[in-house]
């Protein structure tokens, strides 16, 4: 006997090895480690003592005890007035207040006012991911959500950032965030982008992420509006680690301010397990601290959700859940929150999918904080959840749930327009400034590339040395000058208005956004919702504007492919009416039936085959297996088991073909029930003339008695109904519309003709 | 500038324009293109001014921010105090700079006799004595 070797292994487990999924790590959960999203035996129990009208403790630390991130909170974030009641409170009662559409927003940001880190990390805890959307909606402090872009490139090229940031201000992003692969060419980033987020429409906040000095000075001279780059940690190791204190950053923070700037700190899970400073407490709790400290120390908003530590956050179980109640913290204490959605935490274009969709319907103050608007390789903070690669998935993915992710689809001219209009800006304040002259070639390369990797332009060193001219003589004032010199009116004027912003400090307000020139923030433009009707709902201009993608179909443009094909059609084949079709008598005959609209309005199947083509293909299989082929053209149904078995009835040998103009054909037989036919190809866009051939034959094969193999057209598992059923729909419509109910089949005399295949 | 009383007031940009002055006196309306163009507006122009700060900070609290009033108060000290002392006192404020408890405590009083910025010496106060707590920095 042969022996057979046991199976080792069953065979799907490596399919799924090769998935891009199993490219990504998961953690163990191990909170002696640090390894815990929402709670570890490490996490103090909440609590707050007062004696004497002093905080004696706090979340179990007395307050001789207390590092620097307790002082400050103690000092700063909570609320003395507040703080008894609200530290009083069941944890499970202010979690159901939170999904509570009843209960106002300024109630429980009140009460947030008067909760410990870990009071407050209890409280989210108890809410499942559905529960934190719902209540982050609720929450967040603007209305009209927004979001932010990623601008960079792999050469630090200022033609392809000033591109760049035209095309990403022209997909409505509110804010554009640029910074380097080489220091030194900061300004030379910052000059680039922000003439590019000049040209269209005015009003998109820009950043140029440096070092904290650097950033500063860059502001200080008019190029950027907001920064975000004000780092906090939850542990005074991790803080001290990276070089700061919660006086040194609050410092900063009342710095930006006193520039005109906007500002928000940036924290978020996983920073502390990175530095290995997280003194064994979970995520969310570190994170609640690095919270109470941002609202203490006045700034107005944060991004948090991961950001750096998304990747090593979303390595945990309920990592991804952690990201949002993180957010929920951060809306729910009243500060704007850019909600993370940036660094890319994994490999999988499903995780990334569903990663977003929490955020994209309950909307945030600004939903990524960071979407790559460039390619993942000129992404120089590293690729983001979301990247250029993927912007239409996230333009669909608005359309789909009707939900407003802040950005707009742009149609391909005008990105065009945008980019070439960008790239002449930026050479001529070069040029005027006597910083740099762009070559034709340069700028021709940068307009069209959609990546670093195509573009020929400045040299990395190149644009260093432009920068550092920037840095020594220019502010924005000659900027708005060379612009206007050189024919840039429109964008001049655009760049004026930007930086009168900081004159009235308008947009220094919580959750504050430009939209058509008018400051929308948490003051002028709260979130009121109170339950379905209430709250932020798209106009039906947004509605409309978020739906119209490119390429949508319709009958027109079905009709207008098909009649591409009707001229081709013509010289291959005629088909003309004989009468009312006949009941045959030949005991081997096959007869076709075709659909009301084959070859008369539609000419293509599916799959893109002239119907000619097919026919003959059918008729060939038929006489090969030795029978004869007639053809009727039925009225009464454009359903392929309908045609099919009425072309069986009408056959002598009981034996019929139907077949509908896109291609869907089936063998039947006389007698049978409508559905339950003999073979059936059910998949028109992968059935070639083959598969029709062998149709032939087998039905021919029937006539005989003889029982063939059937035919199988294989399928690669391709989603044929996402790819083909809008078209399939309005091919279909067009053959009802033909259907006369009760008419009678017609025999049909078919010629090839000349030039046939 | 008087202070601001009505949420509604906000933005002051588009509501109450009249009020906001540039550094150097020119109202918003008058901060134009031409302007620029003719040398009349200088980068000094679009600079925040304490005043302006403070009537944000009035409208923060008027909207419930008292903290985030509180740093644009502690912002509008700052408007006058030059790059290079910011840069240095944010720098003296990190972590190992100061290596005394009194080096912070006498930036605090040159920030306060020689800019009014009382707020801001009360914070860095504040800090050396942390600080200090923490054994950041010595006596």
């Amino acid at each position: 006997m042969e022996k057979v070797t046991p199976p080792n292994r069953w065979r799907r487990y490596s399919d799924w090895d090769d998935r891009p999924l199993r490219l990504d790590q998961f953690a163990r959960n191990d909170p002696a480690n640090g390894f815990s999203a929402f709670k570890s035996p490490a996490d103090p129990a909440p609590g707050f003592q007062v004696e004497n009208g002093r905080i004696a403790s706090m979340d179990g630390v007395l307050a001789h005890e207390f590092d620097m991130i307790d002082a400050f909170i103690a000092a700063y974030h909570l609320d003395p007035e507040v703080a008894p009641e609200a530290m009083a409170m069941d944890s499970s009662e202010v979690a159901r207040m939170l999904v509570d559409m009843n209960v106002p927003r300024e109630k429980l940001v009140r009460l947030a006012h008067g909760m410990t880190p870990a009071k407050l990390a209890d409280v989210v805890s108890r809410l499942n991911a559905l529960e934190i959307a719902f209540a982050y909606s609720k929450m967040r402090p603007r209305k009209t959500p927004g979001n932010q872009a990623h601008v960079t490139n792999a050469k630090d090229d200022p033609l392809q950032l000033a591109a760049d940031a035209a095309v990403a201000a022209g997909f409505g992003f509110d804010e554009l965030e640029t910074t380097m692969r080489v220091a030194r060419t900061a300004w030379s980033n910052a000059l680039a982008c922000l003439v590019g987020s000049c040209v269209g429409d005015w009003g998109t906040l820009f950043q140029c992420s440096s070092e904290e000095a650097e950033e500063l000075k860059i502001g200080m001279a008019g190029f950027t509006s907001y920064a975000e780059t004000v780092s906090v940690y939850g542990t005074e190791r991790s803080f001290i680690d990276g070089d700061d204190t919660p006086w040194s950053k609050a410092f900063l923070v009342a710095a930006y301010a006193s520039r005109g700037i906007k500002a928000r700190c940036t924290s978020g899970g996983g920073a502390e397990l990175l530095m290995g400073y997280h003194e064994a407490k979970s995520l969310l709790y570190l994170e609640a601290r690095c919270l109470c400290l941002q609202r203490g120390m006045g700034v107005q908003g944060t991004q948090n959700g991961g950001i750096d530590g998304a990747p090593i956050t979303a390595s945990l179980a309920g990592g991804m859940r952690e990201m949002m109640a993180e957010n929920l913290l951060a809306v729910w204490l009243d500060l704007e929150c850019a909600s993370g959605n940036d660094a890319r935490p994994t490999e999988s274009e499903i995780r990334v999918g569903a990663k977003i969709l929490p955020y994209l319907i309950a909307g945030s103050d600004l939903i990524c904080s960071g979407f790559g608007s460039i390619l993942k390789y000129d992404n120089s903070f590293n690729p983001s959840l979301f990247n250029g690669e993927e912007m239409e998935d996230f333009l669909i993915l608005q359309r789909d749930f009707e939900a407003d992710g802040g950005i707009t689809p742009l149609p391909e001219s005008r990105a065009l327009e945008l980019r070439t209009r960008a790239v002449e800006a930026i050479s001529a304040v070069l040029e005027e400034l006597d910083l740099a002259v762009a070559t034709p070639q340069m700028k021709a390369s940068v307009i069209s590339a959609s990546g670093s990797l195509e573009t020929t332009t400045f040299s990395t060193g190149e644009t260093a040395s432009i920068s550092e001219k920037i840095q020594q003589r220019v502010t924005v004032i000659d900027v708005i000058r060379a612009l206007h010199k050189q024919g840039f009116a429109r964008e001049a004027e655009n760049l004026l208005k930007m930086v009168k912003l900081r004159v009235s400090g308008d947009y220094l307000q919580t959750s504050s956004i430009v939209r058509n020139g008018r400051i929308l923030s948490a003051v002028n433009d709260p979130n009121d919702y109170a339950g379905p009707g209430t709250g932020y709902r798209m106009s039906p201009e947004r509605s409309e504007a978020v739906s119209n993608i490119r390429d949508v179909l319709g009958r027109a443009e079905v009709v207008r492919a098909q009649s591409m094909h009707r001229r081709n059609e013509g010289q291959h084949i005629s088909y003309s009416s004989a009468g009312e079709a006949r009941h045959g008598s030949h005991p081997n005959e096959v007869v076709i039936g075709i659909s009301p609209a084959f070859g008369l309005q539609i000419y293509q199947t599916t799959g893109g085959i002239g119907l000619s083509e097919v026919l003959r293909a059918l008729i060939r299989g038929v006489e090969a297996g030795g029978s004869s082929a007639r053809i009727v053209r039925m009225y009464h149904s454009a359903d392929t088991s309908f045609i099919g078995l009425k072309a069986a009835e009408l056959s002598g040998s009981g034996i019929g073909i139907g077949i509908q103009a896109k291609g869907t054909a089936v063998i039947h037989q006389k007698g049978r029930m409508p559905h339950n036919n003999l073979e059936l190809f059910s998949n028109s866009p992968i059935t070639t003339l083959e598969h029709y051939e062998a149709m032939g034959r087998n039905a021919a094969q029937w006539t005989f008695g003889l029982r063939p193999e059937p035919v199988i057209v294989p399928t690669e598992g391709q989603a044929l109904g996402a790819r083909y059923h809008t078209q399939v729909a309005l091919i279909h419509a067009i053959e009802t519309a033909l259907t006369v109910p009760g008419q009678a089949p017609e025999e049909t005399v078919v010629r090839f003709l000349k030039g046939a295949l | 500038m008087d202070r601001i009383t009505r949420v509604q007031d906000y933005p002051l940009s588009e509501r109450a324009p009249e009020r906001i002055l540039s550094a150097r006196g020119k109202p918003l309306n008058a901060l134009t293109l031409e302007a620029v163009l003719f040398g009349e507006v200088s980068i000094e122009d679009l600079r925040i001014t304490p005043e302006a700060l403070r009537a944000q900070a009035d409208i923060a609290r008027l909207a419930g921010r008292p903290a985030l009033a509180d740093n644009f108060e502690r912002g509008a000290e700052l408007v006058h105090v030059p790059q290079d002392l910011i840069m240095d006192t944010y720098e003296l404020l990190r972590p190992g700079r100061a290596k005394t408890r009194c080096e912070l405590v006498e930036r605090a009083r040159l920030l306060r006799t020689e800019y009014r910025a009382l707020r801001l010496a009360e914070f860095i106060e504040e800090a050396a004595e942390q600080y200090k707590r923490r054994g950041l920095v010595t006596d």
